[in-house]
């Protein structure tokens, strides 16, 4: 396996999915034999924590502590959810990763079953990803036939099922409380915490959810071991990270790459810089939920901690890239459009706030922008704050239009001024 | 009432979940993809399985996007009006396909031959714009391949 490449190294260059065979033969479920072979669940749960692997959904969270927060003597039912909604526009990395390497996911999800002591798991996939939903089940059907699911796995007396369930789509299917509340057949609107899923998540029973590239780290981190894992990355956070790129510039893509690899070596030096005759005028770096960057955050390393301290998060770390003959108006209008589409109507900052949201933006864009419409943005930003509703939406739709409020303010005027958007 | 093998497919899905009321959403998108979109009478034949009310199947089917409760045509066509295809000229496709079919997004045309319908990012983003026809998504789109997608779908 190209060492420095756990997660992609081994994908077939031919597009297809490894099957088991091929996944065995490049070391696949030899972390699951190591596990089940002489590994207590809490020897598990303390590699995944001293590997730094932190989550890689967006919020960062770790792993390894995640895993820990399910109580020893928790009743069963437990359950383990993969969150492959990938539903963040701009996000595309989930789907290489289950269309190209099921059972990679696979393992990482019985492994994540055997250190919280769960029965069974749920592949949660967004509905639209036909070609990786085929090639999961397919997977998952390799995968019980070979002994690595089902009663008594490899005879160890360790048993767990995997379910997949393809989505019937709405963004709030990937918050994770909504998330349980869609496997539970019900409208996918969130859940008040505590009780926190570790205690209380699906169908009331303890219940771990990770995302499925963070699930996709963990096999690797048993068979190599945690300080191979830090050892792969630049940054306190352990790993590699599937970096991406959108917008206009010249190789948009997706790449792994070491934990904290800089912004400028993604955007010039695999994304190839931008395309002949526009200029960068700033970036999302993980996400529609994420606080623009501008030229001079061009040098902070992509990871949890330095992200944020360049005022945004790392997010899903695909990056969407705004460029100058672009609307950034427009941008964040569109932006908004979808956080106001996709709100539950669960809370009254998000439905009030976002339909509001919109149409101020939409009225700039078509030349209807009025004296005091900055202010209003700017408050109901605020009025979003963590804090003032059950999930993250509304918060996540702020960061987008507080840091633009920030770094483009003079083309928002210009649009109030103008009576017209300058880019059209 | 369900056919044998709507019935069939969602009884398949029972052993996954701990109760019936769980399975709603997969029942639903089974039978919508025998009969197209979710009429109340469909809702009705779902419920008499899962012992659910037609009123209760309908406020699941509602927040969901890929649930229809109104007809579609032959095909569906998921057009992403997200960030992404939106920087990279999303827009002008969106034009030229309702210009083409001669509908408004969310509309049905007059042959029952395609709806349009405007979806949240279909995670390709590395090849926008991008559209799914049924279950295929195609990607890099301009009118004139948009064109030649179409010819696909009779």
């Amino acid at each position: 396996m190209p060492e420095d490449r756990p997660l992609t190294g081994n994908m077939r260059p031919d597009g297809e999915a490894l099957d088991r065979a091929a996944y065995e033969r490049v070391g696949g479920y030899k972390g699951l034999r190591k596990a089940l072979g002489g590994m207590t669940p809490a020897a598990v749960i303390d590699e995944v924590k001293a590997s730094n692997l932190r989550g890689r959904g967006g919020a960062g969270f770790s792993t390894g502590l995640k895993w820990s927060f399910v109580p020893a003597t928790a009743p069963h039912p437990r359950y383990v959810v993969a969150n492959g909604d990938e539903m963040e526009p701009g996000t595309f990395k989930d789907r290489l990763l289950v269309e190209r390497d099921p059972h990679q996911l696979v393992e990482g999800m019985i492994l994540a079953g055997y250190a919280t002591g769960s029965d069974t798991g749920y592949i949660f996939l967004r509905g639209e990803y036909k070609l990786g939903a085929r090639r999961v089940a397919r997977a998952l059907a390799e995968a019980y036939e070979a002994g690595y699911l089902g009663k008594d796995i490899l005879h160890s007396g360790y048993s767990f099922e995997i379910h997949l369930h393809l989505s019937a789509g709405r963004y709030m299917c990937g918050e994770e409380t909504g998330m349980l509340n869609a496997l539970e057949g019900k409208r996918a609107n969130p859940r008040a915490k505590p009780p926190f899923p570790p205690v209380s998540g699906l169908f009331g029973m303890p219940t771990t959810i990770n995302n499925v590239e963070t699930l996709c780290n963990v096999p690797h981190i048993i068979r190599n071991g945690a300080a191979w894992f830090q050892g792969l990355s630049r940054s306190k956070d352990g790993g590699t990270k599937l970096y991406g790129a959108s917008g206009k510039v010249k190789r948009p893509g997706l790449w792994e790459l070491p934990m904290g690899t800089t912004i400028r070596e993604i955007l010039e030096e695999h994304a190839g810089g931008m395309r002949d005759g526009v200029r960068f005028r700033g970036l999302l770096p993980g996400g529609a939920s994420t606080d623009f960057l501008v030229e001079e955050h061009l040098d902070t390393p992509m990871d949890f901690s330095e992200v944020q301290k360049a005022g945004s998060r790392m997010g899903t770390g695909t990056m969407i890239i705004l460029d100058d003959q672009t609307c950034p108006v427009g941008m964040v209008s569109n932006l908004e459009h979808f956080f106001a589409q996709e709100s539950c109507g669960w809370c009254t900052p998000c439905w009030s706030g976002l339909g509001w949201v919109e149409r101020i933006l939409k009225g700039m864009e078509e030349g209807r922008g009025q004296p005091g419409d900055l202010e209003k943005l700017a408050f109901q930003t605020r009025f979003w704050a963590p804090g003032h509703t059950f999930c993250a939406l509304a918060p996540g739709a702020a960061e987008p239009l507080q840091s633009a409020l920030k770094y483009f303010r003079a083309e928002f005027e210009q649009h109030i001024n103008e009576k017209r958007c300058p880019w059209k | 009432m369900l056919t044998p093998e709507e019935r069939a497919e969602i009884e398949a899905e029972f052993p996954h979940y701990p109760n019936r009321k769980a399975v709603c959403i997969d029942a639903m998108k089974i039978v919508q993809k025998h009969r197209g979109w979710l009429s109340d009478d469909a809702l009705k034949d779902i419920g008499e399985l899962l012992g659910m009310s037609v009123a209760d199947l309908d406020g699941v089917a509602t927040f969901y996007n890929l649930l229809f409760r109104r007809p579609v045509g032959r095909h569906v066509i998921y057009l992403c009006d997200s960030v992404s295809c939106w920087i990279m000229d999303g827009e002008r496709q969106c034009s030229h396909l309702k210009e083409r079919l001669g509908v408004e997004a969310g509309e049905t045309t007059a042959d029952g031959r395609f709806t349009l319908l405007p979806v949240v990012c279909l995670g390709a983003c590395d090849r926008a714009p991008v559209m799914m026809i049924d279950d295929d998504t195609h990607f890099d789109l301009t009118p004139e391949r948009i064109d030649q997608i179409l010819e696909r779908y009779p």
